[in-house]
């Protein structure tokens, strides 16, 4: 996916005088706005907008009451306080929970009816929506606001009896599933903003792998943030059945705004027996300016449950952008012999915030998981790891490596490491280590020594220290995610 | 009953009787402690700090005086035929100096060593100074201040050094059900001293100490712990340090006894070059319970801190550690290092573990580490391949898990006495005792 050029001109170095400064200045790239006409709900909150939200999907019966009840439970809830960020209180009134691009009544049937201007924001971000994307090998569900406008090889993925489309037509195609498996892995309730996103949810994407099916292709969901005060509140569920296996990438951008805007996803990822899910996530939200105006609220529920014996769930994320994420992708390892992965690359800029880490919680016998979380904290950004490796009494021969390293870049960041470790099971081996350390003056030096300028010096042991975690990706978002590392960084170097 | 009204009403009928009552100063920080407490009532589990560990139990349950056995004499003697190069012995029975059991020795001049019942009249300035308030401390510490009445006193002139150790014994007999001491520690520049806190006895049912210490400019304190308190006694103790320049403050916590434990053991580098060392050990079995809190603040630049904790759980017990090394933004140039290490040796046992570091500054080395596991097979199967039993080899490695931490006491007799705890709580303690 490459960037647009739709950038202000590149800011003047930074006073420290040295190319790194300049290095660090390099701007949002995504941060254009589309002029589309909308339909949307009125701002603001209540039962009302609920059943608005539901009768626009055209929802059956019982998902509006599950959304409701979902409103019922938030009212009672407040928000979280112990991450370590901080920002003045949401008004969740001041909200539209609702904003679609207006098309022809029935949606578009081919990607010939879709609205040329959105065909071009997506063609503008990278995104391949055209049959000619056929060469990058990628399905992707285009999520633009509240609703998904395409979605792309759905006939060659059916196929194989996969099913992927956005989560109000799985509504409308597939209720059953949809009844069997929505918030068992995140209840309604589970937490503020999962609760909110229960009661608001608007679309999203949803995966089926029937039994036995191994997906043939990457599976790609790319959500955009396009009209103003608009939160977006996705949700998707992504199931594979005994033996089945997907790998599925999501990628996210919004315009540059002054106001800070609301993102509460929920993703609820299930892995029956012998069943593999790997989710790659390249997050880049708008993070606010310099000054630390504008920019996403990135508060998310992820969680997957590993319910069959020898399933696999990975998470890889790159969060380099929103103003202030709060995330923790978390893996249930319930069937025995069960894995759980977590990947992540977290970098925060100019004021930025971060509190974002994971669970995973060791519940089958001979249950495995891999932490391996990289901070990345510059200018005066603020970077949490916060972790949880809980050991039930049941988990025998349960095993866990945890690496969490933070790499400072200048005098005025924050890295923090908040990892808990609680074990009830005496066959279980549990590790945890930590480092934090800036780069190295020696090292520029050596870099510069031969010849190498000092901001491809930076990035170089920039993309070495997340080279494990990039090694993850699949190739096209690694290659998407070195760069982006490249452009986030830019001007806090010194 | 222990409720907070009850602590309250107690606290007004006795603070009359308390030592330094007639100092305004005091009688108005207990009045303000007590007000806190009564404000904050026992922490309990939705505190982020007691998470782990309430004490909101103490609400319902009755403090009696526990019934211990050994006549404190007793206890005294056999912990002094430990240590036969003499040293300073100060002691308190449940709670109260003990002048009879207590022997100090020659000190260097400008060395003070008393009890702060004394202190009170002898150095009431210098007390004022050194004694705290509650303004920011938790509810049991708050509670602490609200009633205690003795404790140690130490003061070291610039440039003075205590040679011998200086014990402090606090020995529960049958006394009371509750007990609040408070220790304080005031070291010029360039002084040094090692100051041993023994725990023995019945204890009070609830015993809370609050240990103040302050390192001036380039002292050296070393402050040892050993609590071995019998199994129905609730230990809640705090200690705080402040270091100025150049100074070095170790802390050694071992933690063997009593139902339920809970030690905040807190450091500040209020100036540059500092150095800490953090050391602990903890053996749980049983139902029992031992919590260690500790934290680091690496406030100014150029400071070193050292942690190692280490933990057995056994039987039905819970370990917890918290550690958080703090690195303000001032304090470019530190390097910390924490580990905390636990081996669960039963089915029911639980260790909870969470090491933090909280980074302001970019030039720093800072590294932590924590691990819940069992004893190495392959270090198991070496020592089977050489004849030993799988009994004894699980012994012989539980024990060297835990040495490690004991063999970084300095001082030797010291160091011998822990070890002998240690060993006394260890199955198959006997025989590793004869191939040490």
């Amino acid at each position: 996916m490459n960037a647009p050029t739709l950038t202000s001109p590149p800011q003047a170095p930074a006073k420290r005088g040295d190319a790194i400064g300049a290095f660090l200045e390099q701007e949002y790239v995504a941060g254009f706005e589309t002029r589309l006409e909308t339909d949307s709900v009125p701002k603001g909150l209540s039962e009302d907008i609920v059943r608005t939200i539901s009768a626009r999907k055209g929802e059956p019966e019982w998902l509006l009451e599950w959304r409701l009840e979902a409103y019922r439970h938030w009212l009672t809830m407040t928000p979280p306080v112990w991450a370590a960020v901080q920002f003045p209180p949401v008004d969740f009134q001041d909200i539209v929970y609702y904003s679609a691009p207006k098309s022809k009544k029935d949606g578009p049937k081919s990607l010939d009816e879709v609205d040329p201007e959105l065909l071009r924001t997506f063609e503008k971000l990278g995104v391949p929506l055209h049959e000619r994307a056929r060469l990058a090998g990628v399905a992707v569900d285009a999520v633009f606001d509240s609703v998904s406008v395409a979605t792309t090889f759905k006939k060659e993925l059916g196929e194989h009896g996969i099913v992927f489309c956005s989560f109000s037509e799985a509504v409308k195609e597939h209720p059953e599933l949809v009844r069997q498996y929505l918030g068992t892995v995140v209840p309604p309730g589970d937490n503020f903003y999962a609760a909110l996103n229960s009661a608001v949810f608007s679309d999203g994407s949803f995966v089926f792998i029937p039994k036995g099916v191994k997906c043939p292709m990457e599976l790609s969901t790319y959500f955009r943030i396009n009209a103003r005060d608009t939160g977006q509140f996705e949700r998707t569920l992504i199931i594979a059945e005994e033996g089945a296996s997907v790998s599925y990438l999501e990628g996210c951008t919004a315009p540059m705004r002054d106001e800070n805007q609301l993102h509460a996803a929920v993703v609820e990822l299930i892995a029956l027996d012998d069943a593999k899910i790997k989710y790659s996530t390249v997050q880049n939200w708008y993070p606010g300016d310099k000054d630390g105006k504008g920019g996403i609220y990135n508060f998310v529920t992820k969680r997957g449950d590993c319910r069959g014996a020898r399933s696999h769930i990975s998470w890889t994320q790159v969060e380099t952008g929103s103003a202030i994420t709060w995330k923790y992708p978390s893996v249930i390892l319930r069937g025995d012999d069960s894995v759980g992965d977590f990947h992540s690359v977290a970098l925060t800029n100019n004021l930025q915030q971060a509190d974002t880490g994971t669970k995973m919680i060791h519940m089958g016998r001979n249950t495995r998981s891999t932490i391996l979380s990289k901070g990345i904290s510059a200018g005066r950004g603020s970077n949490t790891f916060r972790g949880l490796v809980r050991v039930t009494p049941r988990a025998e021969g349960a095993r866990n490596y945890t690496q969490c390293d933070s790499l400072l870049i200048g005098d005025r960041c924050a890295a923090h490491t908040f990892p808990t470790i609680e074990v009830r099971n005496p066959s279980a081996h549990v590790e945890h280590e930590a480092t934090t350390s800036r780069i190295g003056e020696d090292q520029l030096f050596y870099a510069m020594q031969r010849g190498i300028s000092a901001e491809d010096a930076v990035s170089m042991i920039v993309n070495g220290f997340c080279r494990e975690v990039f090694k993850e990706l699949p190739m096209e978002f690694a290659v998407e995610a070195q760069k982006l590392l490249g452009v986030s960084l830019e001007g806090s170097v010194g | 009953m222990s409720e907070i009204d009850t602590w309250v009403a107690r606290q007004r009928e006795r603070a009359a009787h308390l030592p330094g009552a007639a100092l305004p100063w005091l009688t108005r920080r207990r009045a303000d402690a007590i007000a806190r407490f009564a404000d904050l009532g026992w922490p309990t589990s939705r505190l982020e700090a007691w998470r782990h560990t309430s004490l909101a139990f103490l609400e319902q349950q009755a403090l009696a005086a526990p019934d211990s056995a050994a006549h404190p004499a007793a206890t005294l003697a056999a912990l002094r035929a430990a240590f036969d190069d003499g040293g300073h012995w100060l002691v308190f029975v449940d709670g109260q100096f003990a002048p009879t059991l207590s022997v100090i020795g020659t000190l260097p001049t400008g060395v003070t060593v008393s009890a702060l019942s004394e202190a009170f009249n002898t150095a009431p300035d210098a007390v004022e100074a050194a004694f705290g308030t509650a303004d920011d401390s938790a509810s049991p510490y708050a509670l602490n201040l609200a009633l205690c009445g003795d404790g140690a006193f130490v003061r070291l002139a610039r440039g003075t050094a205590l040679e011998q150790l200086l014990h402090l014994v606090f020995i529960g007999a049958t006394g009371a059900a509750d007990s609040h001491l408070r220790n304080l520690i005031v070291a010029d520049a360039n002084s040094e001293a090692s100051i041993v806190e023994h725990h023995v006895g019945g204890g009070a049912t609830l015993g809370t100490v609050v240990t103040r210490v302050q390192a001036a400019q380039d002292a050296r304190i070393t402050h040892v712990k050993l609590q071995q308190q019998d199994a129905q006694a609730i230990h809640v103790a705090q200690i705080e340090a402040e270091q100025a320049r150049g100074s070095h403050f170790a802390s050694h916590s071992l933690s063997f006894g009593a139902r339920l434990a809970r030690n905040d053991i807190h450091t500040r580098f209020d100036g540059e070059g500092c150095e800490t060392l953090f050391n602990g050990l903890y053996h749980v079995d049983g139902r029992r319970h031992v919590d260690h809190h500790t934290l680091i603040e690496h406030a100014m630049p150029l400071g070193t801190s050292r942690e190692y904790y280490r933990g057995l759980v056994d039987g039905n017990a819970r370990g917890v550690f918290a550690g958080r090394i703090i690195v303000a933004q001032d304090a470019q140039r530190t390097d910390a290092v924490q580990r905390c290490d636990n081996l669960l040796l039963s089915k029911l046992a639980e260790a909870d573990a969470r090491p933090e570091l909280e980074i302001y500054a970019d030039d720093v080395k800072c590294a932590h580490g924590a691990t819940v596991g069992q004893i190495d097979e392959d270090a198991l199967f070496y020592l089977r391949a050489r004849g030993i039993d799988e009994v004894h080899a699980r012994q012989l490695l539980t024990y060297a898990f835990a040495a490690e931490v004991i063999e970084r006491i300095a001082h030797d007799a010291l160091r011998k006495h822990a070890r002998t705890a240690l060993l006394a709580r260890l199955p198959g303690g006997a025989m590793l005792e004869e191939l040490l």
